[in-house]
């Protein structure tokens, strides 16, 4: 990529311009000179600016250059062209060898082509070149920086640049513009400024610049710790969102039906792997389309769940109501079935979905913090969700029934409430949910036959630990168990969070089983 | 003479007289006929039971333990644990620590540290395995272990009067945190992989058939112990107790009972036994992971009990041969379909049957010719 950039700018320079005469005896250094020399060379050939000094310096990097006595020249493609003056050569001259490049000069000549870059009338080659510099600046580059901060009126190719000096004056240079250097530094949001200053640190023997390395590399680390606070928050927030998905639909079933749904998980699976057989659709029929399949995968994988949910609500559910544990253990053999279903329409192993590419990448917030694209979107998806839930529950027709059934069952079918109907659309709606949840769950995770069984027991504790019939409980207890597993996790380790986690919950129901006890619906009939 | 005087004493009230004979005769065919048909008949003889058999056998009768630990809480009290998995587990785990300690040097790494413990670059053994190396340590700590941790447990839950769902979804999480905390090679326990490869035991080699065959009297023994103290259990004043709380707890501690003390003597001793038929489980069966910890394997014992029958004590072993019967067949035959299988059992048993398969031939016996 950065290869064409820089071939296109190339090109518009040479159209520009038309070529100058170049300094022949820096060319012939740059052939046959040693070390040092070579380095000067560049440098030279840098700061005339001449469009050919460019095409020598990539033919230099590329290994593409070759002498034969004075003669310099370019071979690509076994064709031969004159280094100097760019015209071709019939045949390549007897006794040609390849111009060394170590791994210092390639260095150089790396740095020396970006700092030509620098020079760009493009903003974004400018800004490209920039950071490449500053990940190491040579010094040999350090002539055309200053040259190329002068002209620059961008801010952050700016700031870059400003950057890119200091580094080079931290290195040399009186106390005072060390001190100068330093501060312009701290001030910099670039990940491997600590590394510098650490290193320069080391070395330093004035005591007045030592204090300010400290200093500074004080602001920096303070900086640095709130960099990963916020990381980790977003971490917390991103797991908070996915237990969110995967409880809704619980909240729904379990939390105002009361029914203990052991395939809830399972549900959350079919809804993965509608979505893996949509992008496949896409793939086969319609690969022009395919950055869209999740906008068809989000209602199938609704529907599929949904209606494999109204079957098994209408199929054995029915038949148990009252009965709470004889429901835990029919649901639980639903879920192997559908777990061997799966194995076997599927195979055992894990199948692939592909994010599109809008959710690929993501969003560099600091130089040490980058948050993907696809979190993002389940977060926000999470959301939606909710909203739309909230939305079906309190403001349509069937919300009403199903908060009516739920409240009082013989009330709401005295007054025509169709009961039983109601009961397989309010089970549908919370399967459906859980297809959507195991659509998200397929863009960040492996998508498997066992996906749901890491999720049951999350998702019923998430019910159970927000208050059973309270959606708002829900949301909260999906974001307090996201957070805390993702702070004890940097404290402690996956694992041991996990479990800390468990027993907190378990200790938590303990203290206040009345959050748990909050009796509403079906609960009351029961008890 | 004799009749009166058995009917009036405790025995009596157990079983009748057809009962214990049937009890005894149990006890010839498991104690004797078993090993003589084991060890006295020759291999080629049809009569012969093969080292197969006497291992599967083996290791359902310690099914049938936790399933008969499982009916008295489940079945008898109403309260379904999905943690039995865990003391089962963990009575394994106490005494696999006594078996590795006595491979002695003849692991992998012939040293005296358990191989896991050489592969991890320790030093010394963990706190967790002192006095490790006596029998009766381990053996004590099989049964105080599950029951320690019950009993700490239940009387947490137990007091805040969790019960139903939440108490079977509490005990589900509790056995997934501890299946976590297995998992980790730093929990001393030999992580993913448990315990394995186990060469002796009281210093006599688990592979030979005369210990094989002696492991497997010892369970049997102790299942046919397990099957009379849960009969005394349920038929004396305190097993009608806990079929009252089952009935209506309310009710129970209306009438000036104090129900916790009941539910968590009943939890404790389920645990214990767990932890009994765990500790025979590892020797013969040859390892122990945390898998075994896994919540499928803790409702799968419920559906043990729920095939053969609450509420009933041959219910349990019924459902415990049944269903691990069936899932041997089916391993080996059609390996793929026993989820189905396994699922449909489920399904149908909760929708069709909902006494189990004593209950299906209590009613067909009493139908009107």
């Amino acid at each position: 990529m950065r290869k064409i950039l820089l071939t296109l700018f190339l090109l518009a320079v040479v159209c520009a311009r038309p070529a100058a005469a170049l300094d022949a005896a820096a060319v012939a250094k740059l052939a046959t000179g040693e070390g040092d020399e070579k380095t000067n060379a560049i440098a030279a050939l840098i700061a005339e600016g001449d469009p050919r000094a460019l095409v020598i310096l990539e033919a230099l990097g590329a290994g593409e250059l070759q002498t034969a006595g004075n003669r310099v020249f370019i071979v690509k493609d076994g064709k031969a062209t004159d280094a100097i003056t760019g015209a071709n050569i019939a045949s390549i001259p007897p006794g040609a060898e390849d111009v060394v490049v170590n791994n210092r000069l390639r260095g150089v000549v790396q740095a020396a082509l970006a700092a030509a870059s620098l020079m760009s009338a493009d903003r974004s080659m400018r800004l490209a070149a920039a950071k490449e510099l500053a990940a190491g600046a040579d010094p040999a580059v350090l002539p055309l920086v200053t040259k190329a901060f002068e002209k620059e009126t961008d801010p952050e190719v700016r700031s870059l640049l400003a950057q890119m000096t200091a580094t080079a004056q931290l290195k040399s240079g009186a106390p005072e513009e060390r001190i100068a250097a330093i501060r312009t530094l701290a001030k910099s949001q670039s990940g491997n400024t600590r590394t510098i200053l650490a290193s320069v640190l080391e070395t330093e023997k004035d005591d007045v610049v030592k204090a300010e390395l400290q200093r500074s590399l004080r602001e920096i680390d303070g900086r640095l710790a709130w960099h990963q606070r916020a990381g980790l928050a977003f971490a917390g927030i991103s797991l908070g969102s996915i237990l969110l998905l995967a409880a809704l639909g619980l909240a729904i079933t379990y939390g105002l039906m009361g029914v203990i749904n052991m395939a809830h998980g399972e549900l959350i699976m079919i809804g993965a792997y509608t979505t893996y057989a949509v992008q496949n659709l896409f793939r086969g029929y319609a690969p022009g389309a395919f950055d869209w399949y999740l906008a068809a995968a989000v209602p199938a994988a609704f529907c599929v769940s949904a209606i494999v949910g109204m079957v098994l609500e209408r199929g054995v559910i029915r038949w148990l109501y009252g009965r709470p544990l004889e429901t835990l253990l029919a649901t639980w053999g639903i879920s192997l079935m559908l777990i061997q279903g799966m194995r076997t329409l599927f195979g055992a192993q894990n199948v692939q979905v592909v994010n599109p590419a809008f959710m690929s990448g993501g969003i560099e917030v600091f130089s040490d913090i980058v948050l993907p694209w696809n979190r993002i979107v389940i977060i926000v998806f999470a959301f939606a969700v909710l909203a739309a839930m909230w939305l079906m529950l309190e403001r349509t027709r069937l919300g009403l029934f199903v908060r009516g059934v739920t409240q009082n069952r013989a009330m709401a079918s005295c007054v025509g409430v169709p009961t039983t109907r109601v009961d397989t659309w309010a089970f549908g709606l919370g399967s459906g949910i859980a297809g959507l949840a195991g659509c998200a769950l397929s863009q960040i995770g492996n998508v498997g036959p066992d996906l749901g069984q890491s999720y049951i027991v999350d998702s019923f504790l998430v019910v159970v630990f927000g208050g059973v019939g309270q959606l708002a409980g829900t949301v909260y207890a999906a974001l307090i168990l996201g957070l805390t597993n993702k702070l004890l996790e940097s404290w402690s380790g996956a694992v041991i969070a996990k479990i800390a986690v468990l027993v907190f919950i378990i200790i938590f129901i303990q203290l206040r089983p009345q959050g748990m006890f909050a009796l509403r619906g079906r609960a009351v009939e029961a008890g | 003479m004799t009749d009166s005087v058995i009917s009036d004493s405790v025995l009596g009230r157990m079983y009748g007289p057809r009962g214990w004979t049937m009890l005894a005769a149990a006890a010839v065919v498991m104690l004797v006929a078993l090993p003589v048909f084991s060890l006295a008949v020759a291999q080629t003889s049809s009569f012969h039971l093969s080292a197969y058999w006497v291992t599967l056998i083996g290791k359902i009768m310690c099914y049938a333990i936790v399933a008969i630990a499982m009916d008295l809480i489940w079945g008898y009290t109403g309260i379904l644990s999905l943690g039995h998995g865990l003391f089962f587990a963990l009575g394994g785990y106490a005494f696999g620590m006594y078996l590795m300690r006595e491979i002695g040097r003849e692991g992998q790494y012939q040293a005296d540290l358990p191989d896991f413990m050489v592969f991890l670059d320790w030093k010394q053994l963990p706190w967790q395995w002192w006095n490790s190396d006596q029998f009766w340590w381990c053996a004590l700590l099989a049964l105080a272990v599950p029951g320690l941790l019950a009993y700490v447990f239940g009387y947490l839950a137990f007091r805040s009067r969790v019960k139903g769902v939440y108490f079977s979804i509490i005990t589900q999480a509790l056995s997934f945190a501890a299946m976590l905390l297995f998992f980790r090679n730093d929990t001393g326990f030999g992580g993913n992989n448990g315990f394995t490869d186990f060469k002796r035991v009281l210093g006599f080699s688990v592979t030979s058939p005369e210990t094989r065959i002696s492991l497997f009297m010892i369970t049997a023994a102790i299942l046919l112990g397990t099957l009379v103290l849960a009969r005394f259990v349920v038929t004396s004043r305190f097993g009608r107790i806990l079929t009252a709380i089952r009935d209506a707890e309310a009710r129970v501690a209306f009438c000036g009972y104090n129900t916790l003390h009941y539910k968590l003597a009943i939890w404790t001793l389920s645990a214990v036994l767990c932890g009994i038929a765990g500790a025979l489980y590892v020797p013969q069966v040859g390892i122990i992971n945390p898998s075994e910890m896994s919540p499928a394997n803790s409702i799968e014992i419920a559906i043990w009990v729920a095939v053969g029958g609450r509420g009933t004590l041959v219910g349990p072993l019924i459902g415990a041969g049944l269903v691990n019967g069936a899932k041997s067949v089916f391993t080996q035959i059609l390996p793929e379909y026993w989820l189905f299988a396994l699922g449909a059992i489920f399904i149908l048993v909760t929708l069709f049957l909902p006494q189990g398969v004593v209950g299906l031939l209590a009613q067909v016996r009493k139908r009107p010719r």
